[in-house]
């Protein structure tokens, strides 16, 4: 079963952290990322760019609506994501926990729907 | 009255006799069997004993009743999966699963080391850190005590639909997200018996004082969870799980000593020692001693030994509060709360005097967290009296009654009060 690990976190904590202090952090999340292909749990992941580079897209009225960034006001950011294959929540909880951000900001685990399972339409 | 009705009649006691005792367990053993699907587990429960009161009058009543009734259940839910797989195809794969799972393993696990398991997967099950923890607290009440959704709504002062509603919320978690039916591995059970304990206290404490309303004790709600922590002490005899279960013993031992028969609330100096349960006393003090040795304790065990202490004290007089106080410091440094803090000033002020207990709470008070909790300012109150302050303690009084939500404790202080105006 697949979960997608939204990886939330505090970009300026992130971004003033000192020069080595962030290398060193990024090395954590690479070793994560290699230790989790070595055990079969890792399907994707990626980082994103900061929330000043989002764009929100919303169709309103027939017309397209372009805003800049989502406004919310959150101390944490979606800052990137894991896409993992886990036998279960107890399994997926264990991979999402070793996330280095889990230390500092915080993940969301979330069951990704299989629609081979889904009763059909019809 | 014929003779076979007289049967049939003593079949059916039977039948309401394993019921009680036997269908938590084979509730626990169909949802491994049925793949932790909780629903169609409940239904081929009832469909068990459904068959049961059909054919034991028939048959005679089986020599393993729960084994019986396990396989009953289990055919019947696969039954009722091919029958729905006639609406939904997806559905027949998962009946011919359940089927192949059942042919080769016919007697799965059904001595009672199984289905102790079974049990215990259920109670971790029920009080995942995952589920929200109302809902842990209705689950388990549901599904491991088998209390009804009335029950538990109007122990739990809910609406039934609220209360189902955050049941069947919790079991759609648990097959959406897939909870697994399973023991925590070793590294993951301090944590997840923390939370299992958890769930027990909390349904103890709404017994023991419920947090609004009109009557004081729940007797109901603090009997389940003694149930529930004798059976987690029984399955997994961890110290902290005989810790809690002491703590309630001797919690639930004064039940008869602290209201008076119209309902008024009597304070632990006040009781009449000779009304309290002296056969949980020594069950909770014999649990203490054997947490103690272990060495492994923590809070539930610290704050078991607390009660243990005022337990064994012939007169309140003779409570030794040395100590106690001694307890409350180890207490505070395994699990620091100002509630324990609090709890710790009254046990000084008993040691050493009002005025030393007063110093304990007014810095407490300063630091703002138990600004709005009503303990504080009716324990503040109290050592006033004592000290012979009246007016401040009036005022204190009064902060504790703008505060206060449940109707003995405001008529408590109301009495309080009043005996303080006419001194």
């Amino acid at each position: 079963m697949k979960y997608l690990c939204l990886i939330y976190d505090d970009e300026k904590k992130m971004a003033d952290m000192p020069r080595s202090e962030g290398e060193a952090f990024m090395g954590e999340y690479f070793a994560f990322t290699e230790g989790i292909r070595q055990s079969g749990h890792y399907v994707a992941g990626e980082a994103l760019q900061p929330v000043s580079s989002a764009t929100t897209v919303r169709i309103r009225n027939g017309g397209v609506s372009t805003t800049d960034g989502p406004f919310a006001e959150t101390k944490e950011q979606l800052g990137g994501f894991y896409l993992i294959e886990a036998r279960d929540l107890n399994d997926a909880l264990q991979v999402a926990s070793r996330i280095p951000s889990a230390r500092t900001g915080s993940i969301e685990v979330r069951p990704v729907v299989d629609f081979s399972q889904q009763p059909s339409a019809s | 009255m014929t003779a076979g009705e007289d049967a049939a009649g003593a079949v059916r006691e039977k039948v309401d006799a394993v019921y009680r005792t036997e269908s938590r367990r084979v509730l626990a053993t169909l949802i491994r069997l049925l793949d932790g699907d909780f629903d169609l587990a409940e239904e081929a429960l009832h469909d068990a004993f459904a068959a049961a009161l059909q054919r034991w009058p028939r048959d005679g009543i089986p020599a393993n009743p729960r084994a019986w009734l396990v396989s009953a259940g289990r055919f019947k839910a696969i039954d009722a999966m091919r029958r729905r797989a006639r609406f939904d195809a997806r559905l027949a794969d998962v009946a011919e699963h359940l089927q192949s799972a059942a042919s080769t393993s016919s007697d799965v696990d059904l001595d009672d080391g199984g289905v102790d398991d079974d049990r215990l997967r259920l109670v971790f099950t029920c009080c995942h850190p995952a589920l929200a923890p109302d809902a842990r607290i209705a689950l388990t009440l549901r599904e491991v005590c088998g209390l009804t959704t009335e029950e538990i709504a109007r122990a739990f002062l809910t609406s039934p639909p609220t209360l189902a509603q955050r049941i069947v919320r919790a079991k759609g978690k648990i097959r959406t997200a897939r909870i697994p039916y399973q023991v925590p591995s070793r590294a993951d059970l301090p944590e997840r018996l923390d939370a299992v304990l958890h769930v027990v206290y909390l349904v103890f404490n709404e017994g023991y004082s419920a947090s609004s309303g009109e009557t004081l004790t729940r007797a109901d709600l603090s009997g389940e969870a003694i149930r529930l922590g004798r059976l987690l002490v029984e399955l997994l005899p961890e110290p902290e799980a005989m810790g809690l279960l002491a703590l309630m013993l001797l919690h639930e031992s004064r039940r008869l000593a602290r209201t008076t028969a119209s309902g008024e609330l009597v304070l632990l100096d006040e009781q009449d020692r000779a009304l309290w349960d002296h056969d949980q006393i020594a069950e909770g003090c014999a649990l203490v001693e054997r947490t103690l040795r272990s060495r492994r304790f923590g809070p539930y065990a610290l704050q078991a030994a607390i009660a243990a202490v005022h337990a064994e004290a012939p007169t309140a007089g003779a409570t030794d509060w040395a100590q106690i106080v001694g307890l409350y410091d180890v207490l505070l440094r395994a699990d620091p709360s100002p509630i324990v803090e609090l709890n710790r000033a009254a046990a000084v002020a008993m040691r050493d005097g009002p005025a030393a207990g007063l110093t304990l709470v007014d810095a407490l008070l300063a630091r703002g967290e138990l600004a709005d909790y009503h303990l504080a300012h009716s324990a503040r109150a109290d050592l006033l009296r004592r000290l012979g302050r009246s007016a401040e303690a009036r005022d204190a009084y009064a902060r504790a009654l703008a505060l206060v939500r449940q109707e003995p404790e405001r008529r408590f202080l109301e009495r309080r009060l009043r005996e303080l105006a006419s001194a």
